[in-house]
This record gives C-alpha cells, sequence and structure tokens, in this order.
C-alpha cells in the first residue's frame, strides 16, 4: 500500500500550482454568507489574525454573475465585463492576486483569462465596455488563486497553531473525512487544480495535515447534483438529489466522520438534500440517523485552531454537528447555540420529522 | 568501415543482421541492455499460436551462435551524424563512436504509461494492472491464478484502448496488437481459472491478423469471455478493495456498472524515446504518431528521408511479431540492393 | 411529503451488473453455446420478417437477455414467425431459431414472466 500511496503523490505532484504569498484582494461568494455565513469571516480571521497576511475585502466588489451565466441568463459578454470590473477594483486597490471564495466564481474568472490569452480581441473588447460603462481600466492578476488553495498553502502554519487534531479524542484514531471537490474548480481545467481534476490534493492536503484520514469511496468524483439548471428549475430538482442520493450511498459504508467541500453550492446540497431525503424517503446515510455534517474548510480550519463552534456558524447547517465536535472533544454550550452576538435568545429552528437531532 | 550498423537487439535489430549476414554483408548490433531480446524477455505467450515467448528468444540466441553475429551490449546510442562521404558516424554512451556505411534503427517501441490515464487508477488501485504487468504474472506461476490482493478473483476486467486512439493521451493511432494480446490473455485467465468470469471492454474490436479472428470466437464460445462494447470512463476503489467501472454499454445504450476483482489495461505502444533523439541529431523525419515515417509507405516502407539510414520493426509504427519479423527481412534486402548498388 | 417537495429522487438507469438475472442467458447458452459469438451484427434483425413490420428485434433481444431484462420480451418473442431466415444469414452460424424456442421455454421454466 505505500508504494500505492507514493504514486498517489506522484500524480498529485504533477499538479502543483504557483500560490502568492501575500496580499490578496478577495472576491466573495454570493450565497456562502447566507448558508455558511462565518466560512468568509473566519478565512479573513485567520489570514489576517493568524498567518498575519494582508487581504483586502472590498465593499464594492458584486456577484460576478455565475450563476445568472451558467443558467443562460447572464450573456458571456456581460459576465467578462462584470469580472474586467473586479480586476479594475483590485488594480485600483494595488493588489495582483485575486483569491477567489467561490468555485463557481473561480471557475468563471479562469475561463475568463484563459478566453482572453487564446481570443486577445475578447479582452479588448470587454475593456472599452469597462471603460465605456464606468470610466474605469484594469490589469490582469498576477496570481489567481482559490482560497481553499490558500488555505492548503498554510495548511502546515496551520497545523502547528492547531488546539485540536482531526482524531477522536478518546480513541486517539484518525476521523473518517470525506472531501468534496467543486466541479468547476479543477474539471474544466485540471492544471489550474491543486493535485488535477482526478486526485485533487487541495481538500485531502488539509485533512491529513490536521490528523485526518481521507476516505477514497466509488463515488468521489461525481458532481454533487447542483448543477445550476437542475436546481433551478423544480422539475429538475429530482436530478440534483438524486446525484447527492447516489454520492451518499457510495459513502455510507465508510461511516464517514464529516464531509468537507471547498464549494458553495456543494457544501448547501451535500447538506440541505440530506434532510429532503430524509423527509422523501426517511433515508439517512450515518449509523445515528442524524445525517453526516458538512463543513466547508474555513470552518474546519477555525474549529482545529481552537475557535468556538457557534463563533464558526455550525449551528446554522441544516445537518448539526454536535456528534462531530463530540467526536474532537470540543466543548459546546448548547444554552448559547442560538444566542446573538448582544446576547439575546434566537427564534428555535424548526425540527425535521425524520432526522434526529 | 562496418557495412552495416543496427541499434537495437531486439528481434528486429538481430533478424536484420541474421538476414544481412546470410546476404554476406558485415554488421554489427548495438544493444543498450545486457540482454538482447527487448520486450519480448517480458512476455510469456505469443498470439495468435500461445507459444512461448521464449521459443523465439532461444532461436535468435542460436542463430546468433551459428552466424557469429557481433553485438555490443550496455550500449545506448546518443546520436547518429550523417558524414559528407555518405556514411555516419555513431556516437553512443560508452564513449565509442562507431563508422558505418549504412545505419538500420532497430530501437523499437516503448509501452504506454498507464498512470498518464488517472482515471484508471494505476498504481494508484492494488488491483489494477497493465497488460504488460499480467503477461509477467503468467511468467513467474502458471498454477494459481490470483489478484495482487491474493485472493482467486470472481470477476476480471479488461480494458482494450489504454493510450491508443486517444486524443487525450495524444495518441490518434491504433496499437494493433492490444485486441488479440486481450484475447488471448482473456483465454489464458480462463485456463488458470475458470470459474472467473471475464469481460473485454472495446470501443472497435480490431482481429486483424491470421489466426486473430478465430482465437476471438474461442474466446466467447469455448471460454466464455464476455465482450462488452464501451469505454471504461473511471475506475474507484470500493471499501473491499475491489474496483468499480463505470461504462456504457452502447449496444443497450445504458450507463454500465460492475464492479471486478482485478483490472488489466491493454496498454498500447508509444514510439521509444530514442526516436526523438534520432530526429534532432540526423533529421529523419517523423510521422504525426512521433514514430519515425517510412519513405514510401508501400514501396518503401523500410527505407527513410536519408540515404542509406534504414528502419526495422516497430520503430515505424505498432507491429505485431510477425509483421516486425517480415519488416526486418525486408530491411535487409533493402540495405543489400543500396550497398551493392 | 413528496409533493410538498414538488420533485422526487429519481431511480438509477444504470445497468449494475451486480443485479443481473443471468438465468435465462446461461440456459440459453448451456443449450445453445453459439449463441455467445454473437456480434450484435443485426443481419438477423435485418432480415426478419417480423422486424418489418413491427418493433420485434432479435439482435436487441440478445442484449435484453444478457442485461436480465424481460419484460416486453415474452410478447415480443411471438413475433417471430420461426421462418429461419437469420439463421441463414447469420456470419457466426448461430442457431437463431434454437435461440427462440429456448427463450420461450426458459421463460416458462424459470418463471421468467407473469
Amino acid at each position: 500500500m505505500d508504494t500505492a500511496i507514493h504514486t498517489e503523490k506522484e500524480t498529485w505532484g504533477t499538479y502543483q500550482k504557483h500560490v502568492a504569498d501575500d496580499n490578496y484582494y478577495y472576491a466573495r461568494s454570493c450565497i456562502r454568507q447566507n448558508f455558511f455565513p462565518a466560512s468568509e469571516y473566519m478565512f479573513l480571521h485567520i489570514l489576517r489574525k493568524v498567518l498575519g497576511k494582508h487581504v483586502y475585502d472590498d465593499p464594492n466588489h458584486t456577484t460576478c454573475t455565475g450563476i445568472g451565466y451558467h443558467s443562460d441568463i447572464v450573456p458571456f459578454e456581460t459576465i467578462q465585463t462584470v469580472v474586467a470590473r473586479h480586476f479594475a477594483l483590485m488594480t485600483e486597490a494595488g493588489l495582483e492576486n485575486i483569491a477567489i471564495s467561490c468555485v463557481t466564481s473561480f471557475g468563471i474568472y479562469t475561463e475568463i483569462l484563459e478566453t482572453w490569452q487564446h481570443f486577445p480581441e475578447q479582452l479588448e473588447k470587454t475593456r472599452e465596455f469597462l471603460y465605456k460603462a464606468t470610466k474605469r481600466e484594469f490589469n490582469l492578476p498576477k496570481n489567481i488563486a482559490h482560497t481553499s488553495d490558500i488555505i492548503y498553502k498554510f495548511r502546515h502554519e496551520i497545523a502547528e497553531k492547531a488546539v485540536y487534531k482531526l482524531v477522536h479524542a478518546q480513541t486517539g484514531e484518525p476521523l473518517n473525512v470525506v472531501e468534496h471537490i467543486g466541479c468547476h474548480y479543477a474539471k474544466m481545467f485540471p492544471t489550474k487544480g491543486i493535485g488535477g481534476a482526478e486526485f485533487p490534493q487541495v481538500l485531502s492536503g488539509m485533512i491529513t495535515a490536521w490528523g485526518g484520514k481521507v476516505i477514497d469511496y466509488p463515488e468521489r468524483r461525481h458532481c454533487c447534483g447542483f448543477g445550476f439548471r437542475n436546481y433551478l428549475v423544480q422539475a429538475n430538482r429530482g436530478y440534483s438529489v438524486s446525484n447527492t442520493y447516489k454520492k451518499l450511498e457510495s459513502m455510507q459504508p465508510y461511516n464517514p466522520d464529516f464531509i468537507l467541500t471547498n464549494c458553495p453550492g456543494c457544501a448547501m446540497f451535500i447538506d440541505k438534500w440530506q434532510y429532503t431525503i430524509a423527509e422523501m424517503e426517511q433515508k439517512t446515510f450515518d449509523s445515528q440517523g442524524k445525517g453526516i455534517p458538512v463543513l466547508t474548510y474555513e470552518e474546519l480550519a477555525a474549529l482545529v485552531l481552537g475557535i468556538q463552534p457557534w463563533d464558526v456558524g455550525l449551528q446554522i447547517h441544516q445537518i448539526q454537528s454536535e456528534s462531530l465536535l463530540d467526536a474532537l472533544g470540543i466543548p459546546y454550550d448548547t444554552a448559547l447555540k442560538y444566542v446573538d452576538k448582544q446576547g439575546n435568545q434566537l427564534p428555535l429552528p424548526n425540527k425535521p420529522n425524520n432526522l434526529l437531532q | 568501415m562496418i557495412d552495416v550498423l543496427i541499434i537495437g537487439g531486439g528481434i528486429a535489430g538481430i533478424e536484420t543482421a541474421c538476414s544481412l549476414q546470410e546476404l554476406g554483408l558485415e554488421t554489427l548490433v548495438l544493444e543498450k541492455e545486457k540482454q538482447i531480446g527487448g520486450h519480448l524477455n517480458n512476455w510469456d505467450t505469443l498470439f495468435p499460436t500461445k507459444r512461448s515467448a521464449s521459443e523465439i528468444l532461444e532461436y535468435y540466441a542460436e542463430q546468433i551462435r551459428k552466424k557469429s553475429i557481433t553485438i555490443y551490449l550496455n550500449t545506448t546510442v546518443t546520436s547518429i551524424r550523417k558524414q559528407d562521404d555518405g556514411s555516419f558516424e555513431v556516437h553512443t554512451s560508452r564513449e565509442v563512436s562507431f563508422k558505418s556505411k549504412t545505419v538500420v534503427m532497430a530501437h523499437g517501441f516503448s509501452l504506454f504509461n498507464a498512470q498518464r490515464k488517472e482515471e484508471y487508477g494505476y498504481k494508484i488501485y492494488e488491483n489494477v494492472i497493465t497488460s504488460a504487468d499480467l503477461e509477467q504474472t503468467f511468467k513467474q506461476n502458471n498454477d494459481v491464478f490470483v489478484n495482487p490482493m491474493g485472493k482467486i478473483p470472481e470477476r476480471v476486467a479488461f480494458i482494450h484502448c489504454v493510450g491508443s486512439r486517444d486524443e487525450k493521451s495524444g495518441n490518434h493511432y491504433c496499437s494493433k496488437v492490444c485486441c488479440i494480446t486481450a484475447v488471448k490473455q482473456a483465454i489464458k485467465v480462463k485456463q488458470l481459472s475458470p470459474q472467473t468470469q471475464v469481460f473485454c471492454f472495446y470501443m472497435d474490436l480490431r482481429l486483424y491478423g491470421r489466426g486473430f479472428e478465430e482465437m476471438y470466437r474461442e474466446a466467447q464460445e469455448k471460454w466464455g469471455v464476455q465482450f462488452i462494447r464501451g469505454r471504461l470512463s473511471e475506475v474507484a476503489e470500493n471499501i473491499d478493495g475491489s474496483l468499480q467501472l463505470k461504462a456504457e454499454d452502447t449496444l443497450a445504450a445504458r450507463p454500465f456498472k460492475m464492479s471486478v476483482d482485478m483490472l488489466v489495461l491493454m496498454v498500447g505502444f508509444e514510439a521509444n524515446k530514442s526516436t526523438a533523439l534520432f530526429h534532432n541529431s540526423c533529421g529523419v523525419a517523423c510521422s504525426e504518431s512521433r514514430f519515425i515515417q517510412p519513405r514510401h509507405h508501400h514501396l518503401s516502407a523500410n527505407a527513410t528521408n536519408i540515404d542509406g539510414l534504414f528502419t526495422a520493426g516497430t520503430s515505424i509504427a505498432p507491429l505485431s511479431v510477425f509483421d516486425t519479423l517480415n519488416h526486418a527481412k525486408a530491411a535487409a534486402f533493402a540495405i543489400h540492393s543500396y550497398i551493392t548498388k | 411529503m413528496m409533493k410538498q417537495f414538488g420533485y422526487n429522487s429519481l431511480k438509477s438507469r444504470t445497468i449494475d451488473y451486480k443485479n443481473i438475472n443471468t438465468t435465462l442467458i446461461s440456459y440459453i447458452i448451456k443449450n445453445e453455446p453459439s449463441f455467445s459469438s454473437c456480434i450484435s451484427c443485426g443481419s438477423c434483425t435485418a432480415t426478419c420478417s417480423a422486424a418489418n413490420l413491427t418493433f420485434f428485434n432479435i439482435r436487441r433481444l440478445n442484449i435484453q437477455i444478457r442485461l436480465g431484462e424481460f419484460e416486453n420480451i415474452r410478447q415480443e418473442i411471438d413475433k417471430c414467425m420461426l421462418c429461419g431466415k437469420c439463421l441463414l444469414v447469420c456470419p457466426r452460424g448461430i442457431n437463431t431459431r434454437n435461440v427462440i424456442m429456448l427463450i420461450k421455454k426458459g421463460l416458462v421454466t424459470f418463471n421468467l414472466v407473469e
């Protein structure tokens, strides 16, 4: 088996990319702030306070319009101009490295930069559009990274400062972790992702650096099921939920302790569809009937660094994480779970019918 | 000055040397390994006869003795230089160079590195092997048939066209011998382990040679080997170490999923690394497939764009042992008429 | 509850080899081994009297039986008029008429249709 692992690393090794060391322009995601609200906050906190890096979080920056683009609502010319505006904001901030929070956006930025390389006339046209609309001009970024690339880059620094390891507190055994990479991270441009499309290393590298064990299960590379139109059109949602079902069914025999994702859509759908499947078919994929917690890499990094679970926003998830916190030996106060920053009690969410909490 | 310098001591080079010796020309064979025979040393049996590869090697060892053919082993050719007088200077890894009237490039092919098809999991999943690995297994052990985990496999799948006819591998050509090799190996698996179910996943079956179609039919009728028309899209490991295959059964027009205990990747041919080296040092023309381009496909399949520089065997394309030996014999005639002209 | 969501999860169309019912194919191959050499060339179907007028497709029957899909086979098989033209054109020399008879017999023997 040692030789097998060695060669897997060899395969990964062929896809490494340069990730800038410091000074990032932060491009946020549209949906993460609603569904995993602490993730982006934790990214900024870890980069600035733990690692001492400079990140500019620009209030003028907007959606990349990726969901509209992938739903055939936003034309390519429009999205190129929106992305160009973000590059203009980056240029105005005196920065050259763009750090993108969303995998859909990352895929779009990569696709657009690739387009401009092969069709320079598209770039010129976009410059013209942007100038006419906003009087802005822009430089292309020197370095483009998904924010999971950045956390991956600093995974050992985070491990050194870690309070918790990804092991069972009682037995010391490593946790079984499933990683799921967003399709648009490396399936479109394998060389733009760490580890490529078949054996992406970006999340598995964090898991092993922080003490966990990565599960290689048969449907590891299968899409989470989001698929834009599959979800956005209600009549198509059966396709979306069925893809998630296929993945969950395939990982079930390995008893994963949690699922780690790097894409907003994946984190949302693997989390929320577990509730839907439980309601529709009375089926859960863990031994206790509680569902398998789904974490973003920033949430995981924050937990490992010893930040309080309710500050990490785990209570906002569909699948609750108490069993995971117990396994890790992370203390939490149930009374404070739904209390806001000012100490006010928030309304309690409804309990699902078929998913235990 | 030597009449003919032959690069490569595989069957193509040795057969060329033997035929030239009979035609009365003086030859020298340079072989980079410590023994002659090339890829054939790693092969168990040959299609479609199922004869042992060592029979061929023993025959040529005997011919070399009888004909007193000179071979330098452990000698890698680093460059070929054409001289003004039309002769050649050949430089080697041993700091000796040779002068000769003609040169034969019989340096053969390389096997496709299956690790490049990442989605097939070679060297990542224990039970994924190549056709070359399977030949080694057959060579070493002919009694029990087990997978790399030591289990008698319930199901084995052979995947045709690994690294061949594949834009993603950069190889558009067909490697010609893999279909029939899969058929041969599938039969061998059934012979060793009758209870094992054997499947071949193919895009097209190209059983072009003498006795090939008959062997295919034997595999179907006598041994119950099942042929599924569809290309493997990806492999993943199940919790018990077996492998999950995803393909389409294109005749049923539906996705197809199967777990197997062993997966055999039929690796194709690629141009030998030395071909590019020779291209750079003497300007020999190569085709889009990166193999050497014969001067005329039909009429001078051994000559190249450079006078006095010839080919024999798989330096021009994937060839079976049968075709290689014929091409090598033809090389001897072409060289003889070039020298005596 | 499903109505409330407005969608449901879908049954996989993937053929999963482990779920294939091989009873009928094993029975046919045991009694008519030539059936295993079919290469799906379709010459049988091209010449078939029934295939010209109905959905009966003897080449497809081979695939369906291999995949253990017996729905429709019972009614399809009765469309064959046993003329034997397929037997004459088969390049692999499969005794297709015997195959048809074995399918009919096998479906009943193994109780594969209601």
